[in-house]
């Protein structure tokens, strides 16, 4: 079980490292000056989740890799986060879509894995699971207010479910990591969280004026390392230090 | 063109058993926004267990012209204060 | 900053005689002025661009190091960086609204920013080029700017005084942030070595410029001081800068780029070469690398933020209409 056990942190921990460098790039360019103090009140929560769940990956892998040797000595393809989490962040209407796919997904994540009998695990979810009640509840409130804002707001609202609801479908997948994982009652089980999550989504879109996508085809692949094309401009960024200076310590 | 958010006067309590105090503004169109906006500005540090917003339009505020009036009467009521009193000191605390 | 937050500042007032001495005893007597209190016309302009122009030094001062955030070299120094550039972000609003109450609305303020008609400290006009320069930024910058700000806490303006020893609070770890890094860096590879004095060199003289001209040269320090709006000369604060870091880069092994830096047992502080003012003055005048960069990458957050604002408000004012439309339906 060591081995899915690994696996999976590293794709938690990937998809907030990824998701944390994203919101990171908001700061200094909000669109208020409150939000530049709100969004990295979030990227710090997310990296902060990441360092946590790498370090803890590090010490079940057993091979002496700490959190930055996770974090930034690996390849492109060893990165299994979520194709969500790397989009661009666009205009603010995707970043806010954005967060709340993802925080709402992950809230009912959090709430599981608290119960995990990995105890490592569940206390950091423990602490995670406050943390993405305000990621949920700021995302929500901005869809709501750009969503039944102006006419220009609600169209880039309105653009922004157009692109990123195919990304979505990946945050439910199933494979033999979590099932294994869900089974032994590790990690819950990512399908098991999609109706809670659509009915979530559905009362902000009710609220916000938007209306729901319809069926549409889904991105997968960031699972398997499988990455879009923005990927390796973010880890080009992230990891210049360490691979311009390899084994240095800053 | 630029569009004039409204200002609001943030209040925290900084642990239970004390009172709110104030401790800044900030810009926010609405109070659930400005309520989020204090949490993240005003809060980063461990600073508070409750946060009050109020739109600064909305706090009446003394005229400072009137500070004689209200406040000096009561300069001479020396009588309010406990100091007033003479009680010997065999009589202990009171 | 701080310092250079005078420049252009105009002091003058028509109050009649009697009322400036009244206001002087107050000041001299360390009452605090508040918002709604009678204030010369002058003193309320003074800290009206003296605290706008501090607020946009901490904006501005997000981007230079806001280009590291991503890059930054480990998870640790990433959280600790994107911490210390959201507390500039903080800084800036709390001065914002301590302008406000002096009547200014941080609209005015913003708009001034980006017209080019308020300024900012020059020091962010410089390009972040490699890590080190966060280290050396923490460092000197922050350094220079907390020798500053921590006399205003003492400011007679209370909303400012009170700002100040909120900053002044928060930002005593970004110092110890920058100076870790450069520790960090001294004590690493010959290139990492090389990386920080390189910083260092071209860090070093920009510093010293925050501290603002001469006071010989600057116009409306007096006046200033005596309404205790600045409470320390430009010089003497630039000097207590040069005492307290030139021990600092020695510990770890850098030297400051000044052949003519050296201890005076006499004045028991160090003498420094002379400051290239010609280039001073053309930095705040819009003559540094990254002027024109760092004001388009504000404008560009300011225009695309717009539509956001507007949203807000407009989603606001539909749901005020909705409260008031139930209101009347219910009675």
């Amino acid at each position: 079980m060591k081995k899915e056990l690994f696996e999976l942190l590293l794709r938690v921990a990937d998809d907030h490292l990824v998701l944390g460098h994203r919101v990171s790039e908001w700061c200094g360019h909000a669109p208020t000056l409150e939000e530049d103090l709100a969004l990295p009140n979030i990227a710090l929560d997310l990296i902060g989740q990441a360092r946590s769940l790498y370090t803890y990956a590090g010490e079940i892998e057993g091979k002496g890799r700490d959190e930055d040797a996770l974090a930034y000595m690996r390849r492109e393809r060893e990165y299994h986060n979520l194709l969500l989490v790397e989009r661009p962040n666009g205009d603010f209407a995707q970043t806010v879509l954005r967060q709340l796919y993802f925080s709402v997904f992950m809230h009912g994540w959090w709430r599981e894995a608290a119960k995990s009998t990995d105890e490592t695990l569940a206390a950091i979810a423990a602490k995670a699971v406050k943390e993405s009640v305000y990621h949920v509840r700021h995302a929500a409130e901005w869809t709501i207010r750009l969503g039944d804002g102006t006419e220009e707001s609600a169209r880039r609202m309105a653009a922004a479910v157009e692109a990123l609801y195919p990304y979505t479908g990946e945050l439910f997948e199933t494979d033999a990591v979590t099932d294994a994982l869900s089974k032994a009652g590790i990690a819950p089980d990512p399908a098991s969280l999609k109706a809670e999550w659509e009915r979530t989504i559905a009362d902000v879109f009710a609220e916000a004026e938007l209306a729901l996508p319809g069926e549409a085809w889904q991105h997968s692949g960031g699972r398997k390392g499988v990455h879009s094309e923005d990927m390796g401009h973010l880890l080009a960024e992230l990891q210049h230090m360490q691979r311009t200076y390899p084994g240095l310590t800053w | 063109m630029t569009t004039q958010t409204p200002l609001w006067e943030v209040f925290i309590r900084p642990r239970n058993g004390l009172a709110h105090r104030h401790c800044g503004s900030l810009h926010a169109a609405d109070a659930e926004m400005a309520l989020q906006a204090a949490r993240d500005v005003y809060t980063r540090r461990g600073e508070g267990t409750s946060i009050w917003v109020v739109p600064s339009a909305e706090i009446t505020a003394s005229d400072p012209k009137d500070k004689d009036a209200l406040f000096e009467p009561t300069a001479d009521k020396i009588y309010r204060h406990p100091t007033f009193y003479e009680i010997p000191d065999e009589v202990g605390h009171m | 900053m701080y310092s250079q937050g005078l420049i252009g500042a105009q002091t003058a007032t028509d109050e009649d005689e009697a009322f400036l001495e009244r206001f002087q005893a107050r000041v001299d007597a360390d009452e605090k002025i508040e918002p709604t209190d009678e204030m010369p016309e002058g003193y309320r302009r003074t800290l009206i661009r003296q605290i706008g122009q501090h607020a946009h030094s901490e904006i501005v001062g997000m981007l230079p190091e806001g280009n590291w955030i991503t890059r930054a070299p480990s998870l640790r120094r990433k959280a600790a960086l994107l911490a210390k550039v959201q507390d500039e972000g903080g800084h800036g609003l709390y001065l914002y609204s301590a302008a406000e109450t002096l009547g200014v609305s941080r609209e005015q303020m913003t708009e001034e920013l980006l017209s080019g008609k308020a300024k900012y400290s020059s020091i962010f006009n410089y390009p972040t080029l490699t890590w080190a320069d966060i280290g050396a930024i923490g460092w000197l910058v922050d350094g220079a700017a907390i020798m500053n700000q921590i006399p205003l806490c003492r400011c007679s303006y209370g909303p400012y005084s009170r700002a100040m020893i909120r900053v002044c609070k928060e930002e005593s770890f970004h110092q110890r942030q920058g100076y870790e890094i450069m520790m960090t860096l001294a004590n690493g590879s010959a290139e990492q070595k090389e990386m920080a004095q390189d910083a260092l060199n071209r860090w070093w003289w920009p510093s010293l410029m925050m501290f603002g001209p001469h006071d010989s040269e600057s116009q409306h320090g007096d006046q200033s001081m005596k309404w205790k709006i600045k409470r320390f000369s430009n010089d003497e604060l630039r000097q207590k800068f040069v005492n307290a870091t030139v021990p600092q880069a020695e510990f770890i092994g850098l030297s400051v780029p000044d052949p003519e830096c050296k201890w005076n047992e006499e004045k028991q502080g160090y003498d420094f070469g002379p400051i290239d003012w010609d280039e001073f003055w053309r930095v705040v005048k819009g003559g540094g690398p990254m002027n024109k960069d760092r004001i388009a990458a504000r404008r560009k957050a300011h225009e695309d933020g717009e539509w956001v604002r507007q949203a807000a408000m407009a989603h606001a004012a539909k749901r005020k209409a909705r409260a008031a439309a139930t209101k009347i339906a219910a009675e």
